[in-house]
């Protein structure tokens, strides 16, 4: 248990940049996990944390002590692979006890560590088995297993749940969070998966090419997520992004789909006629009675049992998409169906830098949780 | 995936495994029968008849002194010969694995000896170590040592396994490169993050998982040292000085070629084919099992 810190992390391989500069820290105790699309960099920053790559630049500290040069095996780290690494010529129980045996335990001690993370895990009547003799499932909990007998500093988690079935992946991903929170181990946990990231994080990094984009609980990433990349990566289906400009001191959006919508929270720091792109999630746009002076052509309607989703263009041909809860009814493609969109839910981001565009608070303090 | 020809009728694939069946009972079956023959007849001294002797020539030949010192050398030879190649082979794969600047050259001239024909692999090694003008023997006389290998029988013997592990070093060094290679990176991770390091780290992750290799390479060491090797020796040593190298397969040569005991030479044979034959079924049941893991 402890306290991980990175400072101006970089990573280059040859003439690719990897990492530009990261900058995090996680509480004692603290789940933090890593989200983005192949490539951005993110299991490159887990390896730099073990040590399995060193930064090109940037320092790792581990309860305020520099292991940037450390060796992998003297870190007191612990990580679960994707493809779980488990020793194929071990037992379950040789498996788990390997690390501990390199620390010199007793023999006894060792037996009762191994036998107490069996029991937390359900391996008990799997510790004679060899990896091959299991399923995913197991062999999955084995590698957890591996890592909470060595009662680690840090925890580095890299998606393990990838190789799972849908099924069990939501189960095991419960039992992760359940274990975290039990044993208070400080995690660094990375996946591309948004729900696993949404669910198990305390606090969630969005990373886009190298850089992290937002820092911020899952719940403030949703509700106000630091710019274009990170709205429309987080929240299933994406986000709808219309192009348009600010007009009437910052107080209204002029759509190049030609409507004029009002946004909240008085005038934003920038010029009228600003380029920007005015998001709202597909969830929280409603389709209207009465014309709105926004209407999407219906294109596709997909009833998805319990609510139903309509993808369809706005008047410029930017493409929307809009859900309803319940059957689609009168609903037909083709239509042209008039939508309104509530002022507390819509996204300004400069169309520019990407970035969110918000109204000063009141208090004055600067209102963008996200850096870049 | 396995991928399958298969040709109508009799006659087509008939006549295109007959090459291959024709070789085999030019080159192997028919000498293989006249062995058996041989080896149960006694022919005069003129060589002008033969008559049948039963098993009288194995008789001799288990009875004989000279015979059981040939067989206890030439498994001396085989050990030495198998635990030198494996160990070089494995020792410069464990370094060859590291990532290391200008590896693709440093390992095509671990693979070179291998490509060297036998007879070549000898003749270096006369340079080098030829009694009166080899170009290491100097070296060693100044070093004190009174090297010559055509007059000390250990000397020779020593050579003749230096230059027999030499030459196989190459080959196990590549299967244990791929061995290696085949390991998935994760693993060693996973060992160094569970605190392994080093000696430890090898004798519990890298050498178990290797052990597949090493038995199949155990296998095929043990028959290239006892059955392949004979070129080499003939040309360093010729078996001598007196028996000193003569390891099995230098006696069936020497018995029946230069002392035209056709019986005794046969006689041998037949056992060196009934050992061979052992060792590629072992090979064989053992390979069928790579392919199953």
């Amino acid at each position: 248990m402890a306290r991980l810190d990175l400072r101006g992390l970089a990573k280059s391989f040859a003439a690719t940049t990897v990492l530009h500069g990261i900058d995090l820290a996680l509480a004692d105790g603290e789940m933090v996990v890593i989200v983005g699309a192949s490539g951005c960099g993110k299991s490159t920053l887990l390896r730099l944390v073990a040590g399995l790559e060193s930064p090109t630049a940037g320092r790792v500290l581990l309860d305020g002590t520099d292991i940037t040069d450390t060796d992998p095996s003297r870190r007191d780290i612990a990580m679960v692979f994707q493809n779980y690494a488990l020793y194929p010529h071990m037992t379950v129980f040789g498996n788990m006890e390997y690390g501990l045996k390199l620390r010199g335990l007793p023999r006894a001690e060792i037996a009762r560590r191994v036998d107490e993370a069996a029991a937390l895990l359900g391996l008990g009547p799997l510790l004679d088995r060899r990896p091959r003799q299991l399923s995913g499932g197991q062999r999955q909990r084995v590698a957890m297993g591996r890592a909470i007998v060595r009662n680690p500093k840090l925890f580095l988690f890299d998606e393990p749940l990838s190789n799972l079935d849908a099924r069990l992946r939501v189960q095991v991903r419960a039992d992760i969070r359940r274990l975290q929170r039990r044993l208070g181990v400080t995690s660094l946990y990375v996946t591309h998966d948004q729900t696993e990231a949404m669910t198990l994080a305390d606090r969630l990094v969005v990373m886009h090419e190298g850089r992290v984009a937002q820092i911020a609980s899952p719940v403030e990433v949703f509700d106000r997520p630091a710019d274009t990349y990170v709205a429309g990566f987080i929240g299933d289906p994406a986000m709808n992004f219309c192009p348009g400009q600010l007009a009437e001191g910052g107080t209204v959006a002029a759509l190049v789909a030609g409507a004029r919508i009002p946004l909240p929270e008085g005038r934003r720091a920038v010029p009228d006629g600003t380029r920007i792109l005015l998001g709202i999630r597909p969830q929280h746009a409603l389709p209207a009675a009465t014309p709105t002076g926004l209407a999407m052509t219906v294109e596709l309607i997909e009833p998805l049992g319990s609510e139903t989703l309509l993808h369809g263009r706005l008047a410029d041909d930017t493409s929307f998409a809009l859900r309803i809860a319940g059957p689609p009814g009168p609903l037909a493609e083709g239509i042209a169906l008039p939508v309104h969109l509530p002022p507390e839910q819509l996204h300004v981001f400069d169309a520019a830098t990407g970035l969110r565009l918000d109204a000063p608070p009141r208090s004055g303090a600067a209102p963008v949780s996200g850096q870049h | 995936m396995e991928r399958r020809t298969l040709f109508p009728g009799r006659a087509l694939p008939a006549f295109l495994v007959l090459p291959q069946l024709a070789i085999t009972a030019l080159f192997f079956l028919f000498p293989a029968w006249r062995a058996f023959v041989e080896s149960v007849r006694a022919v005069n001294g003129f060589g002008l008849n033969a008559r049948f002797v039963g098993l009288a020539n194995f008789a001799a030949l288990l009875g004989s002194g000279t015979y059981r010192a040939t067989v206890l050398r030439t498994l001396l030879y085989c050990t030495a010969v198998t635990a030198l190649a494996m160990a070089g082979g494995l020792v410069l794969a464990v370094f060859a694995d590291r990532e290391i600047k200008g590896r693709a050259i440093y390992r095509a001239l671990l693979i070179l000896p291998y490509a060297i024909a036998p007879a070549i692999a000898s003749v270096i090694f006369v340079f080098l170590l030829q009694p009166e003008i080899g170009l290491l023997t100097g070296v060693l006389k100044q070093a004190g040592i009174d090297w010559n290998y055509v007059l000390h029988g250990g000397q020779a013997l020593g050579l003749v396994i230096l230059v027999g592990a030499w030459k196989q070093v190459a080959y196990n060094f590549i299967f244990y490169l791929a061995g290696l290679q085949s390991i998935p990176r994760t693993l060693i991770e996973a060992a160094a993050l569970d605190g392994a390091r080093g000696w430890y780290r090898f004798r519990t992750m890298l050498w178990p998982l290797l052990l597949p290799t090493t038995l199949f390479l155990l296998v095929v060491n043990t028959v290239y040292a006892a059955f392949d090797t004979f070129a080499l020796i003939f040309a360093l040593t010729g078996g001598g000085p007196g028996t000193a190298t003569e390891t099995m397969v230098v006696k069936v040569y020497r018995d029946g070629i230069i002392n035209l005991d056709l019986g005794g030479s046969a006689a041998q044979s037949v056992i060196l084919m009934a050992l061979i034959v052992a060792l590629t079924v072992l090979q064989f049941r053992y390979a069928g099992g790579r392919e199953r893991t």
